[in-house]
């Protein structure tokens, strides 16, 4: 009996992984049909590899640590100097692959700490309601009033200028989207009749909340994110650019920009590298966002 | 109607107190100690302490924010901790020109986004839509003040056809003020050299932060234009003869000029904050280079006026697009009312 039971169950098993494979092929299909979200993978996957692998394959890796070579500054590029050099004598194009990482983590760290205060408060705002949601929601809307931008900068003039604080700033003004996002989706979910079959066998609010409701949630949370990974990336770069975000010697796009400001037009390279690198991710992760969001959520809008 | 108004216009206002909510606590809590900053890293004791009980920062916090929001009500923005300017006075004189560069952005991303989504969405896998659509992607991806740079690298400086930056040249004729708005004043008092001085200035920073805006409002439109199109009243219009781009513009825009309409208030609020770029990048007398000028010597009470004047337009900006929607749909004035 007990053998019989265990067999069934694994079959059960055994089809659900076949379906959620036929599923994935198909998703595959339909992403695969647009060559702009395939780019956009692409360029994805370019930015992580160089991310993840950048201080093995740069020519200089010290040039990140701020090392002067005077007798070799601001010259154009070249093939030992690939991107030039900056005004010290380090080299542009291993700033750049460099910066891929710092990037990286900063689209992360804003990405993650935003998701992680507005998904929750997003579900509760959405299922719990009352007059508890109503005071989340609006407290949402303050901040969705304000361009990110420009709270982010009044965060970090009163926390002093810094790529921690920079961050920190971002990921505050940042997690109202999600909560917006998630507590339209879960006000809609909740209507649905699996939640209240749940309700009706006497399952808990937060239960059902977080284990029935967050979980249908997860395909916009997932588009968001990984728009937001461009977006976040292009806040802490304009941050970067106007002296707030990562000081020297950080190997950081925008105030690589910022620097190679001073230099122009004879030494070009020096911002107009980091530029393209920033253009080239986030394009990659909004068009990687646009095709998650037709495989995934073809419903919604842009 | 008027009841739908009163109450968009009341929400407002809820807003606002809690944008300011927002900055006391950004001015008053985060820093800690706020006259320390103010005072700057080589302050001794007692200068920290006068400045203390001088911005009132040693009563309880209660009590400053009943301070705050009354001298907020009066219009007093407080006193720039560097410049011991009042800030009120800063924010008069930078406003316009600000208001100029956005008012100028979002009229050109809206002339050119909106007849270039629909002739994308018309003309649809055409050359005119695939160019249209790099620039959608490309617009909201490309750093607006890296483009902003290299606009000025080569036009400005390898070129030489437009100035690098700045309002005016120095020996221009500055036109007595009558509304603020330097072109505008320069209009009425027929200065026609200070004008065409004004717009030569203004050309890169309108095309810089216009530039993502056009973006994505040619790619809401070109979307809506494309579903619009295939909806039964267009066929119905175009079987009975009414042909080509006059059903397209009649009778398409209307409906799809909605969600475009949401696109454009957003874009506008982006916008007022890519002032602080892209005046950092053109050196464009407006309030966006006054938060960054303060905000990089730490002092933040300007920033914070800033802050009120950006979300306070903004929260205008969104007001206008709801009462823009119920004269576009009449189905939702009805509901709403």
């Amino acid at each position: 009996m007990n053998a019989r039971v265990q067999a069934l169950a694994f079959r059960g098993w055994w089809e659900d992984r076949a379906t959620a494979a036929r599923e994935a092929r198909r998703y595959a299909r339909i992403f695969g049909r647009n060559a702009a979200s395939v780019a956009g993978l692409g360029l994805v996957v370019a930015f992580l590899s160089i991310a993840l692998v950048g201080p093995w394959i740069v020519p200089y890796p010290e040039d990140a640590t701020g090392t002067v070579h005077l007798d070799r500054k601001l010259e154009a590029p070249s093939r030992a100097h690939w991107f030039g050099t900056d005004e010290v004598g380090d080299d542009v194009y291993t700033r750049v692959v460099l910066g891929a990482r710092l990037s990286l983590q900063i689209g992360l760290v804003i990405t993650l700490v935003a998701a992680t205060i507005g998904v929750p408060l997003g579900v509760v705002a959405g299922y719990v309601g009352g007059r508890l949601g109503e005071g989340i929601m609006r407290i949402t809307d303050v901040f969705l009033a304000v361009p990110a931008l420009v709270l982010a900068v009044a965060v970090v003039s009163a926390l002093g200028p810094g790529i921690v604080n920079a961050m920190l700033a971002i990921a505050l003004v940042w997690w109202p989207g999600y909560v917006r996002l998630v507590q339209g989706k879960a006000l809609a979910i909740s209507q649905e009749s699996y939640v209240e079959a749940a309700r009706a066998v006497g399952v808990g609010r937060l239960r059902i909340a977080f284990v029935h409701l967050l979980p249908n949630c997860l395909s916009p949370i997932l588009v968001k994110a990984s728009m937001d990974m461009g977006t976040a990336i292009l806040t802490a770069a304009s941050l970067g650019f106007i002296g707030l975000g990562a000081q020297p010697p950080f190997p950081e796009w925008g105030a690589m920009i910022s620097h190679g400001r001073n230099y122009l037009p004879t030494w070009w390279w020096y911002s107009a590298f980091p530029g393209l690198a920033i253009y080239l991710t986030v394009l990659g992760f909004n068009l990687l966002g646009d095709g998650l969001r037709d495989v995934l959520d073809p419903k919604s809008q842009s | 109607m008027t009841g739908y108004v009163a109450g968009r216009v009341l929400a407002l206002g809820v807003l606002l107190f809690g944008l300011l909510c927002i900055t006391f606590a950004i001015s008053h809590v985060i820093p800690g100690d706020p006259a320390r900053l103010a005072a700057g890293p080589d302050a001794s004791e007692a200068m920290v302490q006068t400045l203390r009980a001088q911005y009132g920062l040693d009563r309880s916090l209660g009590t400053q924010f009943v301070v705050y929001t009354r001298g907020l009500l009066r219009g007093d923005f407080g006193l720039s901790l560097r410049s011991r300017n009042t800030v009120a006075d800063d924010l008069a004189r930078f406003f316009p020109n600000s208001f100029e560069l956005v008012t100028l952005s979002l009229l050109l991303a809206v002339a050119v986004g909106v007849p270039l989504g629909m002739l994308s969405a018309v003309y649809r896998d055409t050359w005119i839509d695939h160019g249209s659509r790099v620039m959608s992607v490309s617009g909201v991806a490309v750093p607006a003040f890296w483009l902003g740079l290299m606009l000025q690298l080569v036009i400005a400086l390898h070129l030489g056809w437009l100035p690098l930056g700045g309002r005016l040249n120095l020996t221009t004729e500055l036109p007595p003020p009558i509304t603020h708005l330097l072109l505008v004043d320069a209009v009425l008092r027929g200065q026609w050299a200070t004008l065409g001085d004004g717009l030569r200035h203004a050309v890169l920073p309108v095309v810089t932060l216009s530039f993502p805006a056009l973006a994505s409002i040619l790619r809401v439109n070109r979307a809506e234009m494309l579903e619009t199109l295939h909806q039964d009243y267009i066929l119905n219009a175009r079987a009975q003869g009414l042909g080509g781009l006059r059903v397209v513009a009649k009778l398409a825009l209307r409906n799809a000029m909605i969600p475009t309409l949401t696109m454009i208030g957003l874009r506008y609020g982006w916008m007022l904050g890519g002032t602080l770029l892209v005046e950092s990048v053109f050196d464009w007398p407006g309030i966006g280079l006054y938060a960054v000028n303060s905000a990089l010597s730490s002092d933040f009470v300007p920033v914070m006026g800033v802050t009120l004047v950006i979300g306070f337009n903004f929260m205008l900006a969104n007001l206008l697009v709801d009462l823009g929607y119920a004269w576009l749909d009449p189905r939702l004035r009805r509901t709403a009312a």
